[in-house]
């Protein structure tokens, strides 16, 4: 590890298995992420890789082993916002505009310091369709509506779940700068993803998930 | 407000849910439409004799506002756990029992407010006696927030599975009995001219019962319902 040993990783599984009906979904895994740390979990179809998104957010319970959050075991009850997830449900509301979907989650997370509704939506390019009903928005615009949310909010860990799906070639670029953006900042970030990745900042971390 | 505090939030998301509500008017007028057709019916179905009519009036106006609270309950969650708004909401620092009240609040705002409103205009139809008619407000005022607060514990409890709307009917309609007992027994004795505060309090305490347990066990259950 590249952090000294009294830093406690943002985010650490611990011999972390997940079973349904007694069959084992994936696991027993153990990684650790550092602030700064980008981690591509990789695998094939229906080799566990939202569901273990899944469990990193809390929402499942881990059959085995734990998650820990700043060295703290990590519950529902004590994320306090640290963490947030995009997964293949892009949480956005149809009837509602980007920037009322933003709001949303400003109201709830807060708001990154030095940033702004407005802010967010240029960046991710969707400056002209702030105000368009996400409904009316295509594929590839709504995912982009929902990466803003990712950069509006003070969260520090990010766990995208398919963040490069329905994005076009400048898309995936934007979701590698943002990444990288991120990583600057001293977040960490665990990304699934079943096609090729590379990040101008090198090769990432790569967590294997067997079928 | 400080974005991310308690109370912005609450603000952020009662303002999203009406927001919401607001951009469907269609769905909110569905209930007032069912209770104005269903109270219409009435006394062309029973015979238009006043009296018969004013004794009826008030249980006939419960059942018809219990219904219509039944009509619209079922999408209380559903909308925002196939959005993946949920997990937004799992996530977020503040309690979920909290935010499930807000969300709760929200929807009695947009399916019983209504109701609420046009609730002495059917009684009127149904020749409730004018005196009865604070008694009746009051009541509406103090059981529908409670079937509310019922109702969202049901729906979070079948939330999991996709065709609850059965399931929901059969659990809420016992829980529901008593709430009515209770508001109908008020106007009973409001309109016989007896006291009628003892069970308008009985519904206070359980509305205050539920106003503290129901957001608990909503985002207890809604917590069973994602981890699936």
């Amino acid at each position: 590890m590249t952090s000294p040993p009294d830093n406690p990783a943002l985010l650490e599984a611990r011999a972390l298995c997940f079973l349904r009906q007694d069959e084992p979904v994936f696991g027993p895994i153990d990684f650790a992420l550092h602030g700064g740390e980008i981690a591509l979990v990789e695998g094939d179809n229906g080799s566990g890789k939202t569901t273990l998104m899944r469990v990193l957010t809390g929402m499942l319970r881990p059959g085995e082993g734990e998650v820990l959050l700043d060295g703290a075991p990590f519950s529902l009850d004590t994320v306090a916002g640290a963490v947030v997830f995009l997964g293949h449900h892009l949480g956005l509301k149809f009837d509602m505009t980007p920037r009322e979907n933003l709001r949303l989650a400003a109201g709830l997370y807060g708001l990154r310091s030095g940033t702004d509704e407005n802010a967010v939506l240029r960046e991710v390019g969707l400056a002209g369709y702030e105000d368009e009903p996400v409904r009316q928005l295509s594929a590839g615009q709504k995912k982009r509506a929902a990466l803003a949310r990712l950069l509006l909010l003070p969260a520090r860990v990010w766990l995208l779940d398919e963040p490069y799906a329905n994005l076009d070639r400048e898309g995936i670029v934007l979701v590698n700068r943002l990444l990288e953006q991120h990583a600057a900042r001293g977040g960490a970030a665990l990304v699934t993803s079943h096609g090729a990745v590379s990040f101008a900042g090198g090769e990432p971390r790569r967590i294997r998930l067997h079928a | 407000m400080t974005p991310g505090s308690t109370p912005a939030a609450c603000a952020a998301l009662l303002r999203r849910d009406l927001t919401l509500a607001w951009r469907r008017r269609g769905d909110i007028a569905m209930p007032v439409l069912y209770a104005v057709i269903v109270t219409t019916l009435f006394p062309f179905a029973i015979g238009p004799e006043p009296a018969l009519l004013a004794r009826i009036a008030g249980g006939v106006v419960f059942v018809i506002v219990l219904l219509a609270i039944l009509l619209s309950l079922d999408h209380l969650f559903r909308g925002d756990i196939e959005d993946g708004s949920m997990e937004l909401l799992m996530l977020a620092p503040q309690p979920l029992a909290l935010l499930v009240g807000m969300k709760i609040l929200a929807h009695w705002i947009t399916s019983s407010l209504p109701l609420i409103v046009v609730a002495p205009v059917l009684a009127s139809m149904l020749k409730l006696p004018p005196e009865a008619m604070p008694v009746l407000v009051v009541a509406l005022l103090l059981s529908t927030p409670l079937l509310c607060l019922l109702g969202a514990v049901l729906v979070a409890l079948t939330a999991g599975s996709k065709r609850s709307g059965m399931l929901l009917a059969l659990m809420l309609l016992p829980l529901c009995v008593p709430v009515v007992i209770f508001a109908a027994g008020a106007l009973a004795a409001a309109q016989e001219g007896l006291p009628w505060v003892a069970p308008i309090a009985w519904l206070g305490a359980g509305l205050a019962m539920a106003l503290v347990l129901a957001p608990l066990a909503c985002a207890a259950a809604l917590r069973i319902a994602m981890d699936t």
